[in-house]
C-alpha cells in the first residue's frame, strides 16, 4: 500500500513536470507561427493600430497617473533621508535613477500586466469559448495572424513606450515636489541629476529592460488566453494566472537584468 | 470616423513615446548631440584615490573641461593611475599643473580640480601629470590627530 502510494507520487511528479516542459513547448511554438506565419486576411497594419489604440492609448492614464504618484513619493522620502546628511540636492539624482533603472519598467510591466494583460486573456479566451477562433478558421483565416499576431506586437510596442513615459512623468512629479514645495534649488536637482545619470547605462538600459518586460508579459498574456479552457470558469482561472505569472516572470527578470546589467561581472 | 480618432490617438501615443526618451536622454541624463568627440587624454598618478570614480568631472577654476574616463593601479609605482579626457578647447595647460582630488561639499561627490603651473611647454594627448595631491582621507587624519594627542601626553 504504502509503495504503490510513493510510486503513485512519483508518477504526479513526473507528469507535472511533463505538463509544464509541455506548455513551454506549445506556447514557444504558438509564438513562432503567430509571428512569424504568413499573413492571410486584413491589413496587418490596420489591425495592429487597433490593437495599438486598446493595449497602449487605454494604458496611458493608469500609466501617467502612477507615474506622478511614485515619483511625488520618492522626492518627499528622498527629501527626508538626505536631509538628515544635509544634501537635500541629491534628490533629483536620487528620483532620476530609481525611475530609469527600476520603478519605470517594473512598476510600468506589474501595471501592463494588469490592465492590459488581463483584458487580452480575456478577451482571447472569450473568442475561444465562443468558438469565434474555430469560426475564423473554417473561412480559411489564420487565428494565429489574425487575431493573435496584432496583439503580441501591439504589446512589444507599447510597453518600452509606457515605461519611458512613466519615468518622465515620474521625474517631472518628483520636481514637481522638490523644487515647488521642498525648496531644492532648481538648479542643482537638474544638474545633479544630468552628472549622474548616464545616457547609455541608465536610460537605455531601463528601456532594454521595458522591451524584455513587454515581451514576456504580452506573450504571457496572449498564451494563456489562447490556450484557456473554454469554459466561464477556465476564462477566470486564466486570467488570474496571467496576472500572477507575468508578475513573477517580471521580478525576477528584473533581478537577472539588474545583475547583469549593474552586477559589475 | 470612427478609424481615423483610433488612428490619431495611437499616432499621439508614439509621438509621446518617442518625445518622452528624447526628454530623458537631452533633460535628464544631459546628453549633447556631437560634443562627446573632440576630447585628448592625459593620466595622473595619485597615492590615493579613495573615492573617486569613473564620470567624475575635472575641473579649472571651478569650470568642468572633462572627466575621469578610467581608473586603474599601476604596478610598478603602487599609484592609482586616472586617465581624463580633456576638452580640445582647452590645449594650452603646462606640463607642470596639479592635479588634485577634491570633495564638493562635505559629503559630496569627489572631482578632480587641475591648477595651471607655469612651464611653457603643455600637456599633449598621453602625457602624464605627476604633481598630484591625493584624496583627503578621513580616517588618516583622525589617524594622525589621535597620534598628536598621545605624543603631547608623553611630552608631558
Amino acid at each position: 500500500m504504502r509503495k504503490t502510494s510513493t510510486l503513485e507520487r512519483i508518477r504526479l511528479l513526473g507528469r507535472a513536470g511533463i505538463d509544464a516542459v509541455a506548455t513551454l513547448g506549445r506556447s514557444t511554438v504558438f509564438l513562432l507561427r503567430a509571428l512569424f506565419g504568413r499573413s492571410s486576411a486584413g491589413n496587418p497594419l490596420q489591425l495592429l493600430i487597433k490593437q495599438l489604440y486598446s493595449v497602449g492609448v487605454m494604458s496611458l492614464a493608469i500609466i501617467v497617473v502612477s507615474g506622478i504618484f511614485i515619483g511625488m513619493v520618492l522626492s518627499l522620502q528622498g527629501f527626508n533621508i538626505l536631509s538628515d546628511y544635509g544634501s537635500e540636492q541629491a534628490v533629483g539624482q536620487m528620483v532620476a535613477l530609481t525611475l530609469l533603472r527600476e520603478l519605470g519598467p517594473v512598476v510600468t510591466a506589474l501595471l501592463f500586466a494588469g490592465r492590459a494583460g488581463s483584458a487580452l486573456t480575456a478577451e482571447i479566451g472569450n473568442m475561444k469559448s465562443t468558438e469565434q477562433l474555430s469560426s475564423l478558421e473554417m473561412i480559411g483565416v489564420d487565428p494565429l495572424k489574425y487575431i493573435v499576431a496584432p496583439r503580441l506586437w501591439a504589446g512589444f510596442i507599447s510597453m518600452p513606450l509606457l515605461a519611458v513615459i512613466f519615468s518622465v512623468v515620474g521625474i517631472w512629479g518628483g520636481a514637481m515636489v522638490a523644487i515647488d514645495w521642498l525648496g531644492v534649488y532648481e538648479g542643482s536637482f537638474w544638474a545633479n541629476m544630468q552628472n549622474s545619470v548616464s545616457f547609455r547605462e541608465d536610460v537605455l538600459n531601463g528601456v532594454i529592460k521595458s522591451i524584455v518586460f513587454g515581451f514576456v508579459v504580452t506573450w504571457i498574456a496572449v498564451f494563456q488566453g489562447y490556450d484557456c479552457e473554454p469554459t466561464s470558469e477556465g476564462i477566470s482561472r486564466a486570467t488570474t494566472k496571467t496576472v500572477v505569472y507575468a508578475s513573477l516572470a517580471v521580478l525576477g527578470l528584473d533581478f537577472i537584468l539588474t545583475a547583469l546589467m549593474f552586477g559589475d561581472f | 470616423m470612427q478609424n481615423r480618432t483610433l488612428e490619431i490617438g495611437v499616432g499621439l501615443f508614439l509621438l509621446a513615446g518617442l518625445l518622452a526618451l528624447l526628454l530623458l536622454a537631452l533633460r535628464v541624463s544631459g546628453l549633447t548631440v556631437g560634443s562627446a568627440n573632440d576630447t585628448y587624454k592625459i593620466y595622473a598618478h595619485f597615492e590615493n584615490i579613495a573615492g573617486l570614480t569613473v564620470r567624475a568631472k575635472v575641473t579649472m577654476a571651478g569650470v568642468t573641461i572633462g572627466k575621469v574616463t578610467a581608473i586603474d593601479l599601476d604596478r610598478d609605482s603602487y599609484t592609482g593611475r586616472v586617465t581624463l579626457s580633456l576638452d580640445d578647447s582647452v590645449d594650452n595647460l603646462p606640463v607642470d599643473s596639479t592635479a588634485s582630488i577634491l570633495t564638493a561639499g562635505l559629503l559630496g561627490e569627489k572631482y578632480v580640480g587641475i591648477s595651471v603651473g607655469g612651464d611653457e611647454e603643455v600637456l599633449v594627448d598621453g602625457s602624464t601629470i605627476y604633481d598630484t595631491q591625493s584624496s583627503l582621507v578621513l580616517e588618516d587624519l583622525i589617524g594622525k590627530f589621535l597620534l598628536n594627542s598621545v605624543n603631547k601626553d608623553e611630552a608631558k
